[in-house]
């Protein structure tokens, strides 16, 4: 193929001398081996040796230092140093074969692993460990049916329960939602379906909320609430609090799910001629129904696990109180913070069971809520489709009585 | 939004025009003998939050890498679940956690760099010497750093997910044209995503400051209060706004409050300027524009 490079060129440039117009290159004369297709996806096995290798002989140089050579000591400690020493012997190891650029790719690659693994690690830490402190606690199913007004400080873990705060966080998150949910449909209806001047206006007020730290919301409904209007801490004025919270999550979750509904099923419904407000609700509402459903759970899981504006408003107590307008309301965030308060250990024990029993009740509202978003706006459940199949079969039957038969 | 600046300033009005400037430059908070400021309690404020996007930014950014670069597809979601699982864990959980576990892992840690690094002020500790066998690790319990630390797992997942959505935007034209002119991964990420991500990133890390800026009860579980102006990140002891103001309110009264108001009005305009800045960082990038159209 060289061979013929010189003499191609020049007959080109000769070609090209003579007259201009396209220039087609001449065939080579040898025909081209067909090339293979290289996989460049696959890892192969010499990138995982490597990678095992430098773990291994990481994780030996560090006990040998940690062990016999410096008075080194801690599980941090452990981790950080064998991780920096495998980032040496593994960019040591990759430089064999590979040049420069490919190493520090590698290294950055190994790093960002790194933070993402440090990520999930917290988390599972986080998640094991309040489970494993509360297991004592959690296991007894007096937890889930008894209130603590008869229990004392001193009691074992088989007497008393955390039903006042299940039922107090229930009613207070019920309230909120009251509130919240078509006061925030409303806004994002408003900020995505209308062409208003207010629009920027409502989304920086909203986004401004998003911001406000959850103590605030707490010291601002105590003020109005308690100082100003005279009330008495209760459930309602959590609720309140915890709309504060939950309004500004709902509105711009809302708002991105109904920027998906499709244009066109707008167009259509307006061009039946239905007023704005009808293509709203019949039209654009239930098509973005799993994402609203979605925006509101994700609501729910922040209101539920807010410690900080209940503190302030809802008052303490040990017993069940099921009137949200009076008397002080428990919840299960503020059930933790005040068990953990006591040096107590059957308390403390307590406290990290209340924990996990909030944890695993906003996991739950989470994976529910992602079942609900893996679906994409618009498209029907089976059942759904039967719906509108029916509903359209019923419109079609009444079309024709009032037609006489001549439109289908 | 306006009820909230306004109804607290009117109630701290009463506190603002008993001290005047003085409110921000006094480290006490003894609103009942008329000598209170913010001083001390919001230098910690700042330390806190700074120590949390110090850890933040690097594993945020990490991870949203990460996703967006490096795992295989099927991984993808699992690990976009974690950043939004940690966002969505209470912050009394993380608390428990911070006050139980992590705070008898750190003392080690804190021991180390006060050992090596006490020549520099913001690590040097006093009242205790790391040298001697007898030194037990209470001085480094309840410290600003564990705070931060604490804090910081809180704000990551936010910062994350803001920069996670800008990477993913990155135009898949720019990458391949990286990619085909032979460029490494990595040399992708730093000629391609991180300049176009670059409004995210800053925004994120913003957004995730004014959160802890305001962070309430995972800070309160944590530190024991001091009143002083302290530099000492590792030493016992540490402050936040919104922490002093769920430990006074409830047994406050009358003036004891209207100081309270005051240093909630404080924190309020601080969040509001940072949340300002970053939404006008995210909106003027390039990066930005696709997310909010």
């Amino acid at each position: 193929m060289v061979n013929n490079d010189t003499s191609t060129s020049s007959a080109t440039e000769r070609r090209a001398s003579e007259f201009a117009g396209t220039i087609v290159p001449e065939r080579l004369a040898e025909p081209v081996e067909p090339q293979v297709r290289r996989n460049i996806a696959k890892v192969s096995r010499r990138d995982i040796m490597v990678g095992l290798g430098s773990v291994l002989s990481a994780v030996s140089t560090t006990m040998l230092i940690f062990g016999r050579l410096t008075p080194l000591r801690g599980r941090i400690g452990f981790v950080v140093v064998a991780f920096a020493i495998y980032l040496v012997i593994y960019a040591l190891l990759v430089s064999l074969t590979e040049d420069r650029p490919a190493v520090i790719d590698r290294v950055m690659s190994a790093l960002f692993t790194a933070a993402a693994v440090v990520a999930g690690a917290a988390l599972v830490s986080v998640v094991g460990f309040t489970l494993w402190r509360g297991r004592s606690a959690l296991l007894k199913p007096n937890l889930y049916t008894q209130d603590m007004s008869t229990t004392g400080p001193l009691d074992p873990l088989g007497k008393g329960g955390i039903l006042h705060a299940i039922v107090g966080s229930l009613i207070i998150v019920g309230l909120a939602l009251v509130v919240t949910v078509p006061l925030g449909l409303a806004c994002a209806v408003f900020l995505n379906e209308t062409r208003s001047r207010m629009r920027s206006t409502v989304r920086s007020v909203v986004t401004a909320m998003t911001a406000l730290p959850s103590i605030l919301a707490g010291l601002f409904v105590f003020a109005v609430w308690v100082l100003i209007l005279g009330f008495q801490r209760s459930g309602l004025a959590a609720a309140i609090a915890i709309s504060i919270m939950m309004l500004p999550i709902i509105v711009r979750s809302a708002e991105v799910v109904l920027r998906l509904v499709p244009g066109n099923l707008r167009e259509a419904s307006e061009a039946t001629g239905a007023p704005q407000w009808r293509t709203v609700w019949f039209v654009v509402l239930p098509t973005a129904r799993s994402g609203l459903v979605n925006a509101v759970i994700l609501g729910v899981a922040r209101g539920v696990g807010e410690t900080a504006p209940v503190l302030l408003v809802s008052g303490v107590t040990s017993t069940i109180n099921s009137n949200p307008r009076a008397n002080p309301m428990m919840s299960l965030p503020l059930a933790v913070f005040e068990f953990v308060r006591s040096p107590q250990q059957a308390l403390i024990q307590r406290g990290f069971a209340t924990a996990a029993v909030l944890m695993v009740l906003v996991l739950v509202l989470f994976t529910v809520a992602r079942m609900f978003a893996g679906r994409p706006v618009g498209r029907q459940s089976k059942r759904q489709a039967r719906r509108t199949a029916r509903h359209s079969a019923k419109d079609l039957q009444r079309i024709d009585a009032l037609t006489g038969g001549h439109t289908s | 939004m306006a009820a909230v600046g306004l109804f607290l300033s009117i109630e701290a009005f009463d506190a603002f025009r008993s001290e005047g400037f003085r409110f921000f430059t006094q480290t006490a908070w003894q609103p009942d003998r008329r000598v209170f400021g913010v001083a001390a309690v919001l230098l910690f404020t700042v330390l806190i939050a700074l120590i949390a996007v110090a850890i933040a930014l690097p594993l945020a950014m990490g991870t949203a890498l990460f996703i967006v670069e490096v795992v295989p597809g099927w991984l993808r979601s699992t690990f976009i679940a974690i950043v939004d699982l940690m966002a969505a864990v209470p912050s009394v959980v993380y608390g428990l956690w911070g006050l139980f576990f992590l705070q008898g892992q750190v003392i080690g840690l804190s021991r180390w760099l006060t050992t090596w690094l006490g020549w520099f002020p913001l690590f040097s500790v006093s009242g205790d010497d790391p040298t001697s066998p007898m030194s037990s690790g209470t001085v480094y319990t309840a410290s600003t750093f564990i705070a931060g630390i604490v804090v910081s797992m809180m704000v990551m997942p936010i910062a994350c997910s803001v920069m996670r959505e800008v990477f993913s935007q990155v135009p898949p034209g720019e990458r391949e044209g990286a990619f085909a002119l032979g460029s490494t991964r990595w040399g992708m990420i730093r000629t391609v995503t991180l300049p176009f991500g670059r409004g995210g990133i800053i925004g994120g890390t913003m957004l995730g400051l004014g959160r802890a800026l305001g962070e309430t009860i995972a800070v309160y579980l944590i530190i024991s209060p001091r009143f002083d102006i302290n530099f000492h990140v590792l030493e016992n002891g540490s402050n936040s706004v919104s922490s002093l103001i769920a430990l006074r309110t409830p047994e406050a009264s009358g003036f004891g409050l209207s100081a309270l108001m005051a240093a909630g009005l404080t924190l309020f305009a601080m969040t509001l300027v940072v949340n300002f800045v970053a939404s006008i960082f995210v909106a003027r990038s390039r990066s930005g524009a696709g997310s909010e159209a």
